[in-house]
């Protein structure tokens, strides 16, 4: 029983972690990254380590994709001003 | 130095350590065992000195120092971010509009952050005794004060985070942490020991000696920390625009002032 829960985590966790690395819009990579976070925060906590699972939990699923969406919404404004001025 | 050289030091240091790794990883105790030769003098160190959670002991205990590394590296990394972000003079500073909010957007954050706050504190209160600590409960406080942002607008979040008073907090938080090691070199044993205060009750929240007080401090330096990293981003990404950014901008009711008003 405790092995196949594991076992479901781990698939969990390479199949969002492939979906992270397969999209390539970095506003959705952000929402896929969340999700990682919170699917990786189970695997720890299946392999009793809440500790760890916290962490991942809050700087993984919370405060990374966070930054990402500010950083994209910076970077498109400024990409956006550059291409009306350039044609 | 050539490219060939280069990628000679590079494949020997590659080769070192992936040979180290595959060394280690043969001699590692069996996966999901209930022994282990490390767990077991950890959680006997930690029960000897009055500290329910081990891992909290682990770190601002036996491996404080390593706490202190760590903590510097996100003070340091934190500092990085505000100098790169700063206003730069070809730049200035829209004022965002008050932005309306959906009513059930703004109801749920309001009752989201209360509980998100009070739970990051809770966790940070409780780093000795359960599961958590300092780290975590400081980004999930520090996280939680944003949810005004969604609920609000970026005025009423500016209004309850004053930017320089936890960087004031950052360093402070830091200080003590240093401070607590030093107070062990001088009425203790050793830099960080935990030989200075009374371990008191087991798993109550004074207990373990000086391992609250660790824990607080770096519960409070992460918070002020994550609070200042996502200012300075979310200050990139909504208040601050680069010249002749504007003309966009003009259509969505933003109004600007010039720098240094």
């Amino acid at each position: 029983m405790g092995e196949a829960v594991i076992v479901v985590a781990l698939l969990l966790v390479a199949v969002s972690a492939t979906a992270a690395v397969a999209v390539r819009d970095p506003v959705r990579q952000s929402l896929v990254l969340a999700v990682l976070g919170v699917v990786l925060a189970v695997l720890f906590t299946v392999l009793q380590a809440p500790d760890v699972a916290l962490s991942q939990l809050a700087v993984g699923s919370a405060l990374t994709p966070l930054l990402l969406l500010l950083t994209v919404r910076k970077v498109k404004r400024r990409g956006r001003r550059r291409r009306e001025n350039e044609p | 130095m050539n490219p060939r050289t280069r990628l000679w030091l590079v494949a020997t240091g590659g080769a070192g350590l992936a040979a180290l790794l595959v060394a280690a990883c043969l001699r590692l105790p069996r996966f999901g065992g209930d022994r282990h030769p490390y767990g077991d003098r950890a959680v006997h160190a930690s029960l000897e000195r009055h500290t329910a959670n081990t891992v909290a002991s682990v770190n601002f205990d036996q491996r404080a120092f390593d706490t202190l590394g760590e903590m510097t590296i996100l003070f340091a990394a934190v500092l990085g971010c505000v100098v790169l972000l700063r206003q730069t003079r070809d730049e200035h500073r829209a004022h965002p509009e008050p932005a309306d909010v959906a009513r059930p957007v703004r109801r749920y954050a309001l009752l989201v952050l209360p509980v998100a706050l009070l739970t990051g504190l809770y966790v940070v209160a409780h780093g000795q005794l359960s599961p958590g600590g300092g780290f975590q409960g400081g980004v999930v406080a520090a996280t939680a004060l944003h949810v005004l942002y969604l609920g609000a607008d970026y005025r009423a979040l500016e209004r309850v985070r004053p930017v320089g008073a936890y960087e004031v907090g950052d360093a402070l938080a830091t200080s003590a942490y240093l401070v607590t090691g030093v107070a062990g070199l001088i009425g203790g044993t050793a830099f960080l020991a935990n030989t200075l205060l009374p371990y008191g009750t087991f798993n109550t929240l004074s207990s373990g000696g000086t391992v609250p007080l660790l824990n607080a401090a770096v519960g409070m330096e992460v918070a002020c920390a994550v609070v200042v990293l996502l200012a300075g981003f979310l200050d990139q990404a909504v208040e601050i625009v680069d010249e002749g950014e504007d003309d966009d901008r003009a259509g969505d009711g933003h109004h600007h002032e010039e720098r240094g008003k």
